[in-house]
């Protein structure tokens, strides 16, 4: 095929001539008479862009005279849409022609109305404003009997539609889910999906539909479902666990080849449909052990099966392998997947070795042996034509730096950063040089050196951070002195070398690190006086590239320096220039110097030296105003109050404010609300309230529901804390090292006699420095180098280290010789050099029995799965107790079950309760749930019933701590001893923590048999909103008055059924079903109100026109009312 | 999926579909800046591109680019299969495609990709019923044309 488009467009300027003479299919095909044809020919027949625009431009007058005429036929009108959106690709402006394409939508017959329908899309976006225009048309065709007719506005649908008209098509897309052509379902699943994505909320209640997609006789219908499925997931994965198993059962027919041959694609059986469910399964068994082994067998198979070697299975190879790295790991997985990544690697394709890198970067926090295995790949990738390859390669190497590393890393990172010209890139790149370079820098000229790189090509695109902590390292400085004097000392100096040179340009943010260095440290010089470097600040000064917000500092810094320099003309010089200068900023600056010059000593006390840690002392009380104030007060000024007593004092002669939360509890005084502007509808009793309440805004803030996102701490890293025993550890310079792998290299080559390439020896050389210290740590800390060293240029700690680059060499070559380790040593490097992972993990796990404490800390995350702590607190213990005393053991066969659930109940009538269901058997036992909906908790009862004819023993229920509730045993369930043939209940009360829709609560219970021999099941129960919505008896006025003051409000109308078409026989079904209180019918309308436990207020008003039921939601919590709706919604179309 | 582009060797953009909403200004900014990176990439370079924050995932059928952005965890071979199985459509119904055919008959190639793609999203994998759909709004043009000369001259897909 590619030939043959080839050889067409070699001779497209020839078959543009042969046209006339109608030779060849491709001239016939251009031949035509088509006024696009001859537009596209017209515009490849230019050659400058200028006639392009002006043929253009003229074609556009031309056609919008034609479409605005009221002659154009709907023919005529799609010909001009189609060369319109020719023109509007061509980047130019046809926005004249968007209504004309709704238009012809909306008109045309079935081929017009498609080209009006692909305009819409192609011109339009989903928030524009003509498209509310479309509403209607949409409407019209997915009623329309032809199939066509319906797949266009579906198709339409799925790609730009308004949100805030989507009620109007709900109903419509929903009954096509029931559409007998698979196309016509698969489309409305789309589009429900588009729905799902811009407005959650209004799609919540189909959820139940969706899950009778997934299990459509179609599989495209079904495929389309699992990207709603993937999404929701996404967001919630706790919610679906329950469809692992279907996912894993589609997963295994597909992979299996169960599936009509159509949906192969090179004899790969459905290979899109198997990433969306591998990516499904990746999120469902993420940190869950239960919900992971559901899938280990099905993701064996699916590594197994890709084996043909197409690029289509090495996609779903790679996604296999990123799940298997999601989920809770299994070692065999684990290995099968590494091999694959292997494979990835050490592909001579590209394409795979880009993924095979990737995959690498996404594992290696779990397991750096792997980047071991692979290290001379890596090292080729370093060097890669490809500039996107180099950029994977180093951000794999950017997580498996260390201090030992460090400096060819960042070498290599400078390297790259230096030859990009993207400015993402250098932003990106420059944040993680910086990054690196704090944690681990080896010595103070390498640090200071990396980071003039990085101001410099960093410049100013790089992030405000960059520049800001670089100087707060420098000045809070670390626990030695001397070690930061040298460090602040060299920084100077290279900031003055820098500056000598002729003709260089820096950016302006690296021109402000150096005014403030210079202002700050210049003291530390020997040779160079202040007023030199003064001098050197002046002519940056009197630089026109040079911003003048930069010239702010650089003043800065001359005003810090002149006290330290005796006498100056070129401050004179400066005071001179810029009082007169026309940027107030500057002239204010220099009137500040001028004045400060003539004060020697008052400037010596105001800007003293190496203080910019310190505070001020700062005369706050202002006391050398008194004179003035008590002057003023003679004279009969009013005295001062502070802002907050004027504040107390104004409210006070008002109304006070409460700006407690509204518990509830209603007096009546005291009360301010939120004016409502449509207060006045809700009817006479309301509006009388609002009068006098709804005046004044409350100007507290809602800040209820909003999560605290930035400390006061921002981003900075997190303060390691140090232990004592670290004190002897000692920083180890990089040539240290290369020393030894030098050595290790001879002697390498002595033993074996390799003739090895100078090339491959430097390779080698190079992967021995970029690998040191992987999967290693404990050599390194058996050697005396605890971690320490890595965080050298972290902030201060509060434990003193020793440290200083001279004695730190020498000692620790002591400590290499003292400790005699040398053969272990050189066993270690040749290791790294040989690419022998498996000896490798020998000494690593020789050595992990010398760990310390800290080393611990750097294993690999693999072995950090703890276990969840299932105790929860027992918050609500005693409120609940009281009331209700749980039986002590019933004697009761399995049979007579649901009678005892009853007689057990009668203790608590007045509690409503459901009916006992059962949740889990087996031969032994048998255990049932039922619920309690109590005033102030759910209670669950769990009943065990012993069906052997044995005792059991310490019989333990536990319920697996939930997110969003709050499972609080009730005492007296746990009996260690279960005689035969009985019955225990277990009661837990249950607290939410915020509105949802279902949960599950699951739980297991465990005994042992007489012959010890121990066993355990699992249940689970869902859990609804409803069980923790009670109702909310208060008055109609208490009523009008919460209502006001309610900021979060829902509207929705509902389509009442015709056995509930009056009002109250809706609200004696919304009392029935979710337990609402009805307050007051008047007329049309109703006023209800509930509660959701423990106590969130929530109010409902109803209207009812002919068959609709306006809902209007209000409470003090923003999801509560969704919820709600929601639910109302299910039950108004259940019933 | 973000946004498809379809541009020739010399730049000229061919077909565009976005599926995330952006400004005109925007959409040309990212065309222009795309379009020139991705023609000065080499043969034999990866068909992956870090852009900005997204994935770009490109393949050059003769003398068409064609290229797709992607999110971060999506998967990068696998919109490589996307644009061929496209390309397999396109050449299936035009019968062995060429860039002539997209030129000049740009909104078939439109509809063809809105029954594959949806919303971003792969709609359809069978070969046969993308093409069936397409076929049926055909057959039923056709019918309503059926007195006047189409200037519409696609080939029937055999």
């Amino acid at each position: 095929m590619s030939d043959i488009v080839e050889k067409t467009l070699t001779a497209l300027p020839g078959l543009f001539l042969q046209n006339q003479l109608g030779g060849g299919p491709a001239a016939a095909k251009a031949s035509f008479s088509s006024r696009l044809g001859s537009l596209v020919r017209g515009i490849t027949a230019l050659t400058s862009k200028h006639e392009e625009e002006k043929l253009i431009q003229q074609e556009l007058s031309s056609l919008k005279a034609t479409v605005s005429a009221p002659t154009t036929t709907l023919k005529m009108m799609k010909e001009c849409m189609v060369r319109l959106i020719y023109c509007e690709m061509l980047g130019y402006d046809a926005s004249f022609g968007y209504i004309h394409a709704i238009k012809l939508a909306q008109q045309g017959n079935l081929l017009e109305k498609r080209v009006g329908y692909l305009a819409v899309s192609l011109f339009l976006h989903e928030s524009h404003e003509l498209l509310l225009l479309l509403v209607n048309t949409v409407v019209k065709d997915l009623q329309s009997t032809n199939l066509v007719e319906v797949c266009m506005a579906l198709t339409v649908v799925s790609q730009i539609f308004p949100r805030e008209m989507i009620p109007a098509v709900l109903p419509l897309i929903e009954d096509k889910l029931q559409h007998s052509k698979e196309i016509i379902r698969r489309k409305a699943v789309l589009a429900l999906y588009k729905f799902h994505l811009i407005a959650p909320n209004q799609v919540q209640h189909i959820h139940i539909k969706f899950r009778k997609a997934l299990c459509d006789r179609d599989v495209g219908v079904m495929a389309a479902s699992l990207h709603i499925y993937l999404r929701m997931i996404k967001e919630n994965s706790s919610g679906y666990k329950d469809l692992t198993g279907s996912f894993v059962t589609i997963l295994k027919q597909v992979v299996g080849g169960k599936l009509p041959v159509d949906f192969n694609y090179h004899s790969v059986p459905a290979p899109w449909l198997q990433i969306q469910l591998l990516r499904i399964l990746g999120l469902l068994g993420k940190d869950d052990q239960r919900t992971s082994e559901l899938m280990y067998d099905v993701l064996d198979e699916s590594l197994r099966r890709a084996e043909l070697n197409h690029n289509v299975t090495y996609a779903i190879l790679f996604e296999c392998v990123h799940t298997v790295y999601s989920i809770y790991p299994k070692s065999e997985l684990l290995e099968k997947a590494a091999k694959c990544i292997g494979k990835f690697v050490l592909s001579p394709k590209i394409n795979l070795k880009y993924l095979g890198l990737k995959a690498l970067t996404y594992v290696i926090q779990q397991d750096p042996t792997l980047a071991l295995q692979h290290q001379m790949t890596i090292i080729e990738c370093l060097d890669h034509p490809d500039p996107i390859i180099k950029r994977e390669t180093l951000e794999l190497l950017y997580r498996i730096t260390n201090a030992q590393n460090v400096t060819v890393i960042v070498q290599k990172m400078l390297e790259y950063l230096h030859q990009s010209k993207e400015e993402y890139v250098i932003v990106n790149l420059v944040g993680k040089i910086a990054e690196l370079a704090e944690k681990y820098a080896p010595d103070n000229a390498w640090f200071i050196q990396t980071m003039n790189a990085v101001f410099s090509v960093g410049g100013d695109v790089m992030h405000p951070d960059i520049p800001n902590n670089f100087l707060r390292l420098l000045a809070e400085g670390f626990d030695d002195e001397t070690e930061d004097q040298q460090l602040r000392l060299y920084a100077v100096q290279s900031y003055l070398t820098l500056l000598d040179m002729e003709n260089v340009f820096y950016p302006q943010r690296f021109l402000q690190v150096m005014s403030w260095v210079l202002g700050e440290y210049s003291y530390l010089l020997d040779k160079e006086t202040p007023a030199e470097v003064i001098a050197k600040l002046y002519k940056l000064l009197m630089n026109d590239s040079v911003s003048s917000e930069t010239k702010t500092w650089l003043i800065a810094a001359v005003t810090k320096l002149t006290p330290q320099a005796h006498s100056s003309d070129t401050v004179e010089r400066l005071i001179h220039e810029f009082t007169i200068s026309l940027d107030t900023c500057m002239r204010q600056h220099a009137f500040e110097l001028k004045h400060l010059h003539e004060n020697v000593e008052l400037m010596k006390s105001l800007l003293p030296v190496d203080r910019s840690c310190e505070d001020l002392a700062v005369d706050a009380s202002l006391s050398f105003l008194d004179g003035f104030v008590a002057e003023g007060l003679s004279q009969g000024a009013a005295p001062y109050k502070p802002h907050h007593q004027r504040q107390e004092e104004k409210l006070s002669q008002e109304k006070v404010l409460n700006f407690e939360p509204y518990g509830l509890s209603f007096s009546s005084s005291g009360f301010t609300g939120r004016q409502s502007p449509a207060g006045i509808s809700l009817g006479s009793d309301i509006s009388g309230n609002s009068a006098e309440t709804g005046l004044k805004e409350t100007n507290s803030l809602k800040l209820e529901g909003i999560k605290k996102l930035w400390g006061k701490e921002g981003y900075l890293p997190k303060k390691e804390s140090k232990t004592g025993n670290e004190s002897g550890a000692l920083p180890i310079p990089q040539e240290s090292i290369m020393e030894n792998v030098d050595q290790a290299i001879t002697k390498k080559d002595q033993s074996q006699v390799l003739t090895q390439s100078k090339e491959e020896k430097e390779k080698q050389l190079l992967a021995s420095s970029l690998f040191v210290g992987l999967g290693s740590e404990s050599t390194v800390n058996l050697l005396g180098k605890a971690d320490t060293v890595s965080h050298k240029f972290r902030r201060k700690s509060k434990i003193k280290e020793a440290k200083s680059g001279e004695t730190s060499h020498n000692m620790t070559c002591s400590s290499f010789s003292s400790l005699s380790n040398v053969a272990y040593e050189d066993d270690y490097y040749l290791n790294a050099l040989h690419d022998r992972g498996d000896k490798e993990l020998k000494t690593f796990s020789l050595n992990s029995e010398l760990l310390d404490s800290e080393s611990l800390t750097e294993l690999p995350l693999v072995e950090k799965f703890s276990n969840c702590s299932l105790s929860t607190p027992s918050l609500f213990a005693d409120n609940s107790m009281e009331i209700f005393h749980p039986p002590q053991s019933i004697a009761a066969s399995v049979a007579k079950e649901s009678s005892l659930a009853s007689s057990f109940l009668e203790e608590t009538t007045e509690y409503i309760h459901s009916n006992a269901m059962e949740v889990c058997n087996n031969e032994t036992i048998s255990v049932s749930s039922y619920k309690i909906w109590k005033d102030d908790c759910l209670l669950m009862v769990w009943s065990v019933t012993n069906k052997s004819g044995l005792e059991l023993k310490s019989a333990n229920l536990e319920i697996f701590p939930a997110e969003n509730f709050k499972v609080t045993e009730q005492p007296g369930c746990c009996l260690p001893i279960m005689e035969a043939e009985s019955t225990k209940s277990f009661q837990y009360s249950v607290q939410i923590e915020e509105p949802f829709t279902e949960g599950i609560l699951s739980g297991f219970i465990s005994y042992h048999m007489m012959d010890t021999h121990s066993a355990q099941l699992e249940f689970s129960v869902n859990l609804s909103l409803l069980d923790f919505i009670r109702p909310l008896k208060i008055s109609s006025e208490d009523f009008g008055k919460l209502w006001l003051s309610f900021a979060n409000d829902v509207k929705q109308n509902v389509k009442m059924s015709e056995s509930q078409a009056a009002l109250p026989s809706a609200l004696k079904t919304l009392q029935q079903k979710l337990r609402l209180h009805i307050i007051e019918i008047i007329g049309n309308e109703g006023l209800l109100a509930c509660q959701l436990l423990p106590s969130i207020p929530c109010l409902l008003h109803c209207r009812v026109y002919a068959d609709v039921l306006a809902l209007w939601f209000r409470s003090s919590c923003s999801t509560l009312p969704d919820y709600l709706l929601y639910q109302c919604q299910k039950v108004m179309e259940g019933s | 999926m973000q946004f498809m582009l379809l541009f020739s060797r010399q730049g000229k953009l061919r077909l565009q579909k976005w599926y995330v909403p952006l400004s005109d200004k925007e959409k040309k900014k990212i065309t222009r800046e795309l379009v020139q990176t991705v023609l000065a990439r080499k043969p034999k370079m990866c068909s992956f591109l870090e852009w900005r924050d997204l994935k770009i995932v490109y393949k050059r059928y003769a003398s068409l680019y064609f290229c797709c952005a992607i999110e971060d965890q999506d998967n990068e071979l696998i919109t490589l299969e996307i644009i061929h199985r496209y390309v397999e459509l396109l050449d299936k119904y035009f019968g062995s495609v060429c860039e002539l055919d997209i030129i000049f008959n740009f909104e078939k190639a439109y509809f063809i990709l809105d029954e594959f793609l949806l919303g971003g999203e792969v709609q359809e994998t069978s070969k046969k019923n993308v093409l069936k759909a397409i076929e049926q709004a055909d057959l039923l043009q056709e019918k309503t044309e059926y007195h006047s000369k189409s200037f519409i001259g696609f080939k029937k897909a055999y």
